[in-house]
Formats: C-alpha cells, structure tokens, sequence
C-alpha cells in the first residue's frame, strides 16, 4: 500500500513537533490505541486493536524513528504483529512546514500486509488507511485544541 | 428400452442429494472423534526458527500440538508428484522435498507448520492462533516468470533458478524452418490465468487408528480412494494397503482438486495414532483458497506459420508454467503430456515444437483443473486460428475448414493418433445452430443499442480416457490408468456394479445402471452402484480427465461380457438348448426364435442354488474385469460465442453460446447437457470473471468470494447444444467423454468474440470490465472517420 496526504494543523510547528513526540499525545491520538510505551526517545511499543473489513485483531508492534531532523522531518518505521490475522510492516516519512501560525503535516507512506489481512482485506487497506489517517489527525487537532484553547479561535 | 443407453433418465443420486440426505466426510461422525486445525504459515517464504505451543497446550480441551519434526522422526515420507518428467538434456525433474508439516522451511502462504488437536473444531482453531512460530523472513517470488529471472530467491536447494525441468516436444529445427519459409506468420503472447477451483463440497478428511488391529479408516474427499491408499501406503509409509481402508463418499465436486493427496490427510492419520483418536478436520472456504491445488497459470509466447494458401506449414510454442511452491501429484504430466501433445488441435500440422519450463514459487501448488492441460493449448491454438483469419483477412470459420485434419487415424507430430472426428461437420452444425447467417443483423441491433457485439469461434480438440497403461509408463507415470469393475447378480437377479471409477458430481449411479439395464433388461432401480470404497471395491484408478466411460465403463462391460457368457450357459443347461442359440432380451433369457425363456431372476437363483448347473460350472454368478484401454479418446467440437460490450464502461455480456460437440456415444442426454452447461460456466468464469491474484511479496490476495470471483446465473446465457457424434472406435461403447469439453472450448470462444467485438486482440484473462474497458481506451478510433 502506497499513501500520500497532507493536513493543516493549527499550532505553531514546534507545538505539532512536540506533540508528535509525547507517548500520551499519541496513545490518546492514534485510534484503537490501548498501550503506547516510549522505550527510548527514538523507540516505541505499541499495542493497537483493528479491525480491517472481516478482519479485527490486536497488533503488537514496535516503531523506531529515523532521520530525525527536528523539527522539520523524520521517518517512522514499524512492525506489527496481529498473530493469525497477519502482519504489517512499513514505513512513513513525515514533514511539517510552517505556513504563518498553522503547520502542514505532509507524509508517504509505503506498508505491506500479509496473511489473513492480505486475504481477506487487501481491498480495504488503502481506504481503512486513509479513514485511520484521518481519525487521527482529527484527534490530535482536538487535543491541541484543548491544550490551547486560544489557538482554535 | 426407455432406461438404457440414450435415455434422458432422471438422476437416482439427485433424491438425496436435493433433499439434504447426501452423506460427505464432514457427516461423518466418530466415537471419541476429535478435530485438528493447522497452523499456517503467513509469509511466503521464511525459515522456522522455533514453535512456542507452550500457551496452546496449557489450553483446556487441547489434545496434542504436533510439528514437522515428529512427522518426520515417525518416519512419514514425503509428498511425492508420480508422474516423471525428463529434461531435454537428459537429466530428470528437480523435485523438492515437501514434508506434511514444514521443518525448516515454509514456502507459500498457508504452508503448515504444525496441528492442533483438540476437542472441538473452534476450539482446535483457537490453539493453533496462540501456537507462535518464530519464522526469519526470506525474499519471496511469486511469477513464473521473476522465478526464472537471476538472482530471483531459490525455493528449493535442488531446483537451481527454480527450475522444476525444461523439456521439449517435437522437431525444432524442422519447424523454424518451416516458420522462416512461410508466407504469413502470426504471433502472439498469452496468459492462462491462475484459478481455484472451488469445488461446492471443501476439503475434509476423518482418520481413525485401531491399535487392536493396527488400521487406519480415513474418509476423505477424494476422486479415487484406492489412489490415495496406494500412495499414502507406498510413499508416505502411513500404513500398509491391508492396513489402511479409505473411504470417498457422497463428494460434492472435484474439478482435479480431489485428486492429490494432500498435506491433512496424511497429517490426520499420523496424529490418529499419536493421540489414539479419531481425528476430524474440515476446510473452510478460505483454507480452499489458500491450501487447494490451483489450476494453469501458463506464460506462452507463439509462432504460426502459413503458406500463402492459408495453410498451416509449423506451430511454434515457449511455455512456461507456474508449479508453486512443492511438485503436486500429477503436476509435471500437466504442462507436458495433457498440454503439448494437442498442440496441433484439429488441424493437419506437418510441424510443431513445443519448449515448457516448469518453475517453483512462493505460490499453492498447482495441478490439474478441470481440462488439465487442453484448456491452456486449446486457448493458445484458438486464439491462434483467430488472430490469422483476421490478419489474413479470412473468415474465421474457412481458415479452420482449410486445415481440419479430413481422414482418421491421423497421427499429430506430437504423438497423439486421433481415431475419429467429423471436424467440418461439428463446425457445421454449430454455424447452423448460431444463425451465422443473421449475425450483422444481429451486430447492427446491438450498434443501435450503443453496444459493440462480437462473434468468436473454438474449434477444441482434447484427450480423454487417460490412458493406455504402457504408453504412460514409458512417459514417466508412476502408475497405470486402467480401470477395474465387478458386477454381482444377485441370486433375486438385482445387480450390484463395483467400480473403481469415483462419482463426485457425474452422476455413475445412474448412467453406470443405465449400460447394465441396455445390456441385461432389468430396471434400473434394480442396479446400485458401489464406489469409493477400498475395502469394497478390490480396485480402481478414480475418475479424472472424463475417464469414467470411456474407461470406467468400458471395465463392466468386460465384466458384463463375463457374466452374460456364464448366464448363457446356465440357462442353455436349464431349457436343453444350444448357448449359441440364447438371447437376454426384455428381462428375459431366451432361446432365440421359440417361447422357451428363463426369467432373469430365474436364471440368478438357479447359479446360487447350484441344484442345476452345468457339468464343471462353478455356483455363483459374479466377474470382474480389468480394462486398459489401447488410445486416449478425442472429443471435439465447435463452439461459438456471442458477446455484448458496453464501450462506456467494457461491461461484457455473454449473449449467445452455440456448442457442437462429438462425445462419441452418449448414454444419458440430459446428464451430457449438464456437463457441457457446467464446464461452460466455468470456461466464461475463467475468461472474464476469475483469477488467483499473488502480490509480489507472494501473499494471497484472492482469498475469499470478496475478491474471486465465480460465475454466476446471470452471467451465463441459455446455452444451445448440438451433438455431431461420430463412435470411438477403440472403446466397447463407442464413448468419448464430456466431462471437461465446456472449460477447454469455451474460453477462446469468449475471448475471440470480445477481441472482435472492440478491435484489439491485445486483451488476457480475465476479461474483466477494467480489462476490456482500457483495451478499449488502446483502438479509439474516430467514427467521424468512418
């Protein structure tokens, strides 16, 4: 699966920046997330319940990030296990520009499925992907919205 | 005789059958009857580093967790494929080994790596999703044609480049010669897509061990039980013969898929006596997709040469054939001897060569599917006649006629005699049935209707009746292909048929006791058909590449011939007469041209009594028989298509199919019909609806009714058939076989006709709307112009 896309974030870039590096930001943030542990200031575990067309499964999985250029760009790369659902394993690289007090988040995405997942949802992937993608930036600009309410206006 | 030979009688299976009694494996219920579910591999290619089942095991109702290492250390052999195959540099086929469990390595997904057995079947299949495999992931192949590529991932240690063998067939060099000097040559590339083929009844198997007695009972879904017990016994050491009875009841479709022997059955023997009880395991659908032999999968590319009469001077083929991941049973004999060798079709050919490598990937095996071989050299060799009638500004229909071989035998310069056919007179009857006449007519009502109509036609020949067992053999079969029956009159004159031929769909219990009734006058309700049984039946070959009546049937008769000799004998003795002069005529045993007559009964009763029997003559009245038959069968036949395309979206429609076919003799009209409309069906489904689809990471994208897609009613139209029959002289009852015609014929008819109908020939299966729609986008040609 291949995804492109590109979000306006009301919030200056170092806020965005720093929320995209705070474990409880994104536990909160990234949709069916149940545990989201900082293991280095570079690695995390993650567990996330999905369910992808006939699909649902919980996947365990590490992310490590790469390329980090703060706070400008960095590269995530991550692997799940959903055990007899299948696995997904991928990577994005994410940028964020300043444009006056909002920030454009723009990513690339490049993930492969396999197993079950791949039999069963393979046609769903891209668009649960982008409904995923889209929960997500919807939840962290609530939640930089009620860390500073004054920005939302 | 209105049940014999020709009549159109009802099936006597379908009672049951339709009213939901039909007795499969998975209704079969043993005392002390636990079930297994297997865990399988989710990636392509990979190394097994270890199996945790510590967690599966510690669950309540879990029996056992048994791995490769077990099998293997308990001495189970390995899957074979039993059919041999040379290279042309003289060197043999590479198999791989392919253990029931995997140890060290898997190879496609669904590959399994161990089996849970447990007390229930949802509660097998929960254990085995917490058994965790420590798999190191390997790059994967999925193409044929990457396979082949250097540097491509190595599947097995002993196909170097993956390749399985590189074998050819006919004279190379006469045929590039005859190519180089031929006035026109035509070329073309095709793909035979990758299907499954989704037998209605999944895969299920019941294996029980009696440790009093050393057996093994093992129901099984297959199309020939005494193959699967020789095979099982013979190279997978489950059991000796007399150790082992297997069972194939009521089975709902095949299609080839049955034939094998596959990775469960085998593991539910082992685990029934490592766990001391009956072992259950049933498919579900998306195991089918995942774990059944796939059908085709072929990359050809093609010469035809011409003279400048328009007839064929060399056929030049390059094939190469997808095997997946592990050499299934018959695999190799596919893309070679059921596949090269009707490369000349119906047409007088001096010259032609065909090249096929076959190659492993990170795929299911493939093996036969219905047709086996023939649909893929029918598809190449039809679309063939069709792309030169049309760059050589033809009629489709003449260029064939030109060269239809005309006397028979004819022998083809890759090995097959034909015995029989009347090519020009199914060609004939099929034009007449289509309205050939009335097509523009037809073509311009549809232009009206912003509709794009096209005629296409398939003119397939095949090989049925496999096989003479000593030409096989010096091919490379493992075994003979003859059949074996014996037929038991009973001492109140009903008669008992034990077959070795399979019926999973045929409808034998029928057709099998209508050739009895012709032969001996009783109803046919006094018939009963014993199949599938290797404790009842002494043995059998099963049914595959439409054997049954041309070899199945072929074995009663000689066993028929034995009895009728005995009857005759008996019922000389009892009405003083000559044997020379007894006649079976009505029910009766007469002697000719007087009222002296025996009842049939009668005549049963006196050979269980023995009161009266001739001087020497054994009591009793049963014989068996051997048949093996002296030449393959050649059904033929024209087909043509009609379709309807929608130019704004290359939505098609199959609106009118004409078949024409020679079987030879047809015993029960309506059941022929009934084969000709399946196979049909599946010939359109593999031209515009199905196709396995691989990533090239080599997972499975195809697997469910979600993504494969099947054909259905309406994508199907009422069918016309015709019969042009011409007997095959080499059988008793003059048969061909039908069982397979409808999916070799049918697809280049579809495809013909919708390349026709857009004016592009550059169009491959499946011709899904996407499909037809952008080689659409390719011709777009003005109509202002026009």
């Amino acid at each position: 699966m291949d995804m492109t896309g590109e979000h306006r974030i009301s919030a200056p870039r170092e806020v965005v920046w720093h929320a995209l590096n705070d474990d409880a930001v994104l536990r909160e943030c990234i949709p069916g997330c149940s545990e989201l542990e900082k293991k280095s200031d570079t690695e995390l575990s993650a567990i996330v319940i999905q369910k992808i067309g006939p699909v649902k499964a919980k996947f365990a999985g590490d992310v490590e990030l790469t390329n980090i250029n703060a706070p400008e760009s960095y590269t995530i790369r991550g692997e799940g296990s959903g055990g007899v659902a299948g696995f997904a394993k991928g990577g994005a690289d994410v940028t964020l520009e300043e444009d006056g007090g909002d920030t454009i988040l723009s990513y690339t995405v490049h993930a492969t499925v396999g197993g079950k997942l791949a039999r069963l949802g393979s046609r769903l992937i891209d668009s649960t992907a982008r409904k995923l993608a889209s929960q997500f930036f919807d939840n962290f600009q609530a939640h930089l919205n009620e860390a500073r309410p004054n920005a939302a206006e | 005789m209105s049940e014999g030979i020709g009549a159109r009688v009802a099936r006597k299976e379908d009672k049951r059958f339709i009213t939901g009694k039909g007795k499969y494996t998975d209704d079969i219920r043993m005392e002390n009857q636990a079930y297994a579910a297997f865990v399988r591999s989710p990636h392509a290619h990979a190394k097994v580093a270890g199996i945790d089942a510590s967690a599966a095991e510690a669950m309540d109702g879990v029996i056992a967790v048994l791995n490769g290492h077990e099998l293997t250390g308990d001495g189970i052999g390995n899957i074979i494929c039993g059919w041999a195959i040379t290279s042309k540099d003289g060197s043999p086929m590479n198999m791989g080994a392919w253990s029931a469990l995997a140890t060290e390595k898997v190879r496609y997904v669904g590959d399994a790596v161990a089996v849970v057995i447990a007390e229930s079947q949802a509660l097998a299949r929960l254990a085995a999703e917490a058994v965790e495999v420590d798999y190191k992931e390997l790059p994967a192949v999925a193409f044929a044609d990457k396979a082949l590529e250097s540097g491509a991932p190595e599947i097995h240690d002993n196909a170097p480049g993956n390749l399985i063998y590189d074998w050819e067939i006919g004279e190379a060099a006469a045929t590039d010669a005859a190519i180089a000097g031929a006035a026109h040559v035509t070329e073309l590339e095709v793909t035979n897509n990758r299907l499954s083929p989704n037998p209605m009844e999944p895969r299920s198997a019941v294996a029980t061990f009696d440790a009093s007695e050393d057996h093994y009972t093992l129901y099984t879904t297959s199309q020939n039980p005494h193959v699967a017990r020789l095979v099982l016994s013979a190279f997978y050491n489950v059991a000796p013969e007399h150790k082992l009875r297997v069972i194939a009841p009521d089975v709902g479709g095949g299609f080839g898929s049955k034939i094998y022997i596959y990775p469960e059955e085998i593991t539910c023997l082992w685990a029934s006596m490592k766990t001391g009880r009956s072992v259950k395991w049933t498919s579900d659908r998306s195991e089918a997709f995942m774990t059944d032999a796939h059908g085709r999968d072929h990359i050809t590319t093609a010469k035809m040469g011409f003279d400048a009469d328009g007839k064929i001077v060399g056929f030049k083929v390059d094939t190469v054939a997808n095997f997946g991941a592990y050499m299934s049973l018959f695999s190799s004999a596919v893309p070679t001897y059921l596949y090269a060798t009707l490369l000349s079709g119906q047409y007088n050919i001096s010259n032609v060569h065909c090249n096929v490598r076959a190659v492993y990937t990170n795929t299911v095996p493939v093996d036969a599917y219905r047709g086996a071989g023939r649909p893929e050299a029918c598809y190449l060799i039809e679309r063939m006649m069709e792309t030169a009638a049309r760059e050589l500004g033809m009629d489709p229909g003449d260029l064939r006629r030109k060269n239809f071989i005309q006397s028979f035998p004819h022998e083809t310069p890759v090995i097959m005699t034909y015995d029989a056919g009347d090519f020009d007179g199914n060609l004939d009857k099929a034009l007449a049935a289509a309205k050939i006449a009335d097509f523009p007519a037809r073509k311009a009502e549809a232009a009206a209707r912003g509709k794009l109509r096209g005629i296409g036609y398939s003119c397939y020949i095949e090989a049925c009746g496999i096989a003479p067992s000593a030409a096989v053999g010096s091919l490379g079969a493992g075994v003979g292909l003859w059949e074996s029956a014996e037929v038991r009159v009973n001492p109140v004159g009903t008669i008992e048929i034990l077959t070795g031929s399979h019926s999973h769909g045929q409808g034998h219990e029928t057709t099998f006791a209508q050739v009895v009734a012709e032969r001996f006058g009783v109803p046919i309700d006094n018939v009963s058909i014993v199949h599938g049984d290797t404790d009842k039946v002494q043995f059998g070959m099963g049914t595959y590449g439409s054997r049954s009546g041309a070899v199945g049937l072929s074995a009663i008769v000689k066993a028929m011939d034995k009895v009728e000799a005995k009857v005759k004998k008996i019922a000389a003795h009892t009405l003083e007469a000559s044997e020379d002069d007894i006649v079976i005529e009505g029910g009766e045993v007469k002697v000719a041209g007087t009222d002296k007559a025996m009842a049939w009964h009668e005549v049963g009763l006196a050979a269980y009594t023995g009161h009266n029997l001739p001087d020497g003559l054994e009591p009793g009245l049963k014989e068996g028989a051997f048949y093996d038959p002296v030449n393959f069968t050649f059904p033929a036949g024209a087909y043509i298509a009609e379709v309807e395309v929608d130019p704004d979206t290359g939505v098609t429609e199959v609106v009118q199919f004409t078949a024409a076919d020679d079987f030879g003799t047809i015993i029960n009209p309506m059941i022929v019909e009934g084969q000709v409309h399946g196979g049909v069906a599946q010939g359109i489904g593999q031209a515009m609806l199905e196709q396995v689809v691989y990533d090239e990471d080599g997972q499975l994208i195809t697997g469910s009714y979600m993504d494969y897609t099947m054909p259905r009613a309406a994508d199907v139209p009422f069918y016309t058939i015709e019969h042009n029959t011409t007997v095959c002289p080499n059988n008793p009852l003059g048969i061909k076989g039908c069982g397979e015609a409808g999916a070799i014929g049918a697809p280049p008819a579809v495809i013909n006709a919708i390349t026709d109908a857009i004016g592009t020939n550059d169009l491959q299966m499946p011709a899904t709307p996407q499909a037809v729609w952008s080689a659409l986008q390719t011709v777009k040609t003005p109509m202002a112009a026009e």
